[in-house]
């Protein structure tokens, strides 16, 4: 370095960190030069664990990768499954999948409205926002039976109703966050102490959003109207109206800034709510699950064959599960990718030329969940020694293999 | 030297120790409450108010660990002078309608001085920590403290120039002096106000001075993972923790010794001992109350800002409102 800049390293274990992830900044002054991050502290082998177990088994697998995206993971794996073995889900089931994942929108993006206020150093926003989730969580419990890793998906189908006696319920719920809804959005967007730390501060442009395959709310708030329920409906979401949200539908136009994800966010809310009320307004009658006995549906996915692709919108963005069948018991390939994945690169360009009080932000506004990114660490067993491999190496590993298998 | 001078000095000396004591006892004991209130305020049960003391014990008998890339004896030696520092402010603050105990040896420019200390000594332990967050730290320690000193010095100069318009006799920087001569019922309309504005450049320069959210940009929790206290553990710790409860007293009771001088004892007629009492317990209610408005509800209401705001905020719009009280004191004054 030419100036006089040293380096600041951040993680693997950092209070404005959730999960261990690595970062080593370049700093001159107070100003971020250059960014390296350094993935990897967070790998658990789950993709492999899932080889050694049936695709049931897999689901609670799956549910257990990240405990806030414990639908979406499910969700997603369940329709990659489905997709490979040709099984059709009841009408009725794909609306309570749906109505389970909007809640577990609401209560994502409520948590983090509140874990955004505490990196700001904000924490009776914190206080207010989790007291407020509280309520989508005792939802989700009288409907599953668990706050997190709710277990109600199942392959071709979700394993409990929701009958007419947990309408009124969910009602209320809804009620609840129409109520307290204006609050949030006066504290997040009227606050002078939180616009001065979010507006033009950690700026990703709508050309990098594309260039790095930004997903999720990362995505729409640099104005790119994507979302995998408007753009390629599954489950219950052809029926509803989805639009995806940019921040300009508020404001009037797109910065890209971490204000206007916290506007995609709180609107996002507000349309999860809307999204209920249609679902419980339309949700048809009939089975809820395509086969009801566990070990028939599993001798029908032992004797399947076949690839199949799972895509959910999760709360942070598009999810997308990979499974390949072999007419076994267990399933020969099973390949989660979270959308932290995609969104990681958004950091770069997102840090360089910021203050340091604002890499907690910055880091936490595109709501990374590290455990469901990290699939992937290279680790020499003979020296105990991490690598990496760069584009151009994986590209050259897949020529040499290509060859190999055709000759 | 005679020997009652000796016994003087005896007194003093003795004075000191209580003061000490019990200084240090209320900060931590308003720590508590600070802590208590603000988690009231965000719907939480809270700390119970004896937790600062349980902290302080525990720390003291945790281990003590200086890093490999520290300078030891200036490590070990800042926090002590940090609390020492703090500590001799308290023997030149009038507690009620008793005089400071170090009354006439210094005057309100030493406290200013003094209140320095502390942060120097921080930016000096964050510096010989050798680490990169306590490095960030002190700088922008550093830079806080050339930003509020300015607005601080405002409010004193206004008063101090006021009281020596009206009484040229006395010694106008003394805090003795200005206790007893509260400015509010030395100005008219205009200085009334200009008045008004030097109580708010105070209330918002306290918070800086304290380090306390929304200006805690030299600790920065969720930033610099404390920042300038980050290499610090067990005694030395304590010891800031200590420094920081008894500054937080101080500031407080310099907003009231500048601006709520008032007592309540010849309302009831009350005279000798009770006198003190009443009056030492009235002056803990405003300290409890300046300390709620100025510290407690400022850090609950808002978001940490960052280095070059806080800087700005302080060089600009407050130091404008400073001088504009000033102004318009010096105005109400010229005008009658």
């Amino acid at each position: 370095m030419s100036k006089m800049s040293y380096s600041v390293p951040i993680g693997p274990v950092h209070p404005s960190l959730k999960e261990p992830m690595t970062f080593n900044f370049e700093i001159y002054g107070e100003r971020i030069e250059k960014v390296n991050l350094a993935p990897g502290d967070n790998h658990r082998g789950i993709e492999f664990m899932g080889r050694q177990r049936n695709p049931i088994q897999i689901i609670y697998l799956a549910e257990r990768i990240c405990g806030i995206c414990s639908a979406s993971h499910p969700f997603a794996f369940c329709q990659a499954v489905e997709n490979a073995a040709g099984i059709e889900v009841p009408e009725r089931a794909q609306y309570i999948r749906v109505i389970i994942a909007e809640l577990e929108r609401i209560h994502s993006h409520i948590l983090w409205a509140g874990v955004a206020a505490h990196e700001l150093g904000f924490d009776s926003i914190l206080y207010l926002t989790w007291r407020a989730r509280e309520e989508v969580l005792d939802l989700l419990e009288y409907l599953t039976g668990n706050r997190i890793n709710y277990g109600i998906f199942m392959i071709g189908g979700v394993r409990r109703d929701i009958t007419k006696e947990h309408i009124p319920r969910i009602k209320k719920t809804l009620e609840y966050y129409k109520d307290i809804y204006a609050k949030l959005e006066d504290v997040f967007l009227n606050d002078p102490t939180i616009a001065l730390r979010t507006k033009n501060v950690g700026i990703l442009t709508t050309e990098d959003a594309l260039r790095l395959c930004a997903v999720g709310p990362t995505a729409r708030a640099s104005g790119i109207t994507k979302d995998i329920r408007q753009d390629q409906p599954y489950a219950a979401y052809a029926d509803l109206e989805v639009k995806a949200i940019t921040p300009d539908a508020l404001t009037g136009e797109v910065h890209g800034d971490i204000y206007d994800r916290i506007i995609v966010r709180l609107l996002e809310v507000v349309q999860s709510i809307q999204i209920i009320e249609q679902c419980i307004e339309n949700i048809p009658s009939g089975e809820i699950i395509a086969e009801k006995k566990l070990v028939k549906l599993l001798n029908q996915l032992k004797k399947a064959k076949g690839e199949g692709i799972g895509r959910h919108e999760a709360p942070r963005g598009e999810c997308i599960h990979y499974v390949k069948l072999n007419e076994s018991e267990l399933p020969e390939v099973w390949k989660a990718r979270a959308p932290t994945y995609n969104n990681l690169m958004t950091w770069v360009p997102m840090l360089i030329g910021q203050q340091i009080a604002d890499i907690p932000i910055v880091i936490a506004s595109i709501d990374p969940c590290i455990a469901c990114m990290d699939r992937v660490t290279i680790l020499n067993k003979d020296n105990g020694q991490k690598s990496i491999l760069a584009k151009e190496d994986l590209h050259k590993l897949s020529v040499q293999k290509t060859r190999r298998i055709t000759p | 030297m005679t020997i009652e001078g000796l016994l003087i000095i005896l007194l003093k000396i003795i004075g000191a120790v209580i003061i000490a004591f019990l200084g240090v006892i209320l900060g931590l004991f308003y720590k508590g409450i600070d802590r208590k209130l603000a988690a009231k305020m965000q719907a939480r049960v809270g700390p119970p108010i004896r937790q600062p003391f349980m902290d302080f014990f525990k720390l003291m008998i945790k281990e003590n660990i200086v890093p490999e890339n520290a300078v030891p004896w200036i490590f070990n030696g800042v926090p002590v002078m940090t609390l020492v520092a703090t500590i001799t402010i308290l023997f030149y603050l009038p507690i009620g309608n008793i005089s400071p105990l170090l009354s006439g040896y210094g005057d309100i420019v030493l406290i200013i001085y003094l209140l320095t200390l502390p942060a120097i000594g921080m930016v000096v332990g964050g510096f010989a920590s050798g680490s990169p967050y306590a490095n960030v730290g002190a700088q922008r320690e550093m830079v806080m403290m050339m930003s509020y000193e300015l607005p601080l010095v405002t409010t004193v100069i206004a008063i101090g120039w006021k009281l020596s318009q009206v009484y040229p006799q006395l010694n106008v920087f003394s805090l003795a002096v200005i206790n007893a001569h509260p400015i509010w019922g030395l100005v008219g309309p205009l200085g009334f106000v200009g008045a008004l504005l030097l109580l708010i450049t105070l209330a918002i320069v306290t918070p800086g001075e304290l380090s306390k959210i929304p200006f805690d940009v030299p600790e920065a929790e969720t930033e610099l993972a404390g920042g300038l206290l980050v290499e610090y553990s067990g005694r030395n710790l304590a010891l800031f923790s200590l420094a920081d409860a008894v500054k937080t007293i101080v500031m407080v009771s310099l907003t009231v010794a500048l601006f709520f001088p008032y007592n309540i004892a010849h309302l009831f007629d009350l005279s000798g001992i009770f006198a003190i009492g009443i009056d030492s317990l009235f002056f803990l209610v405003k300290l409890l109350l300046i300390m709620f408005v100025e510290v407690t509800f400022i850090r609950v209401a808002a978001a940490r800002l960052k280095i070059d705001q806080v800087s700005y905020a302080y060089w600009v719009p407050l130091s404008i409102i400073g001088l504009l009280g000033l102004s318009l004191i010096v105005l109400d004054t010229i005008m009658i």
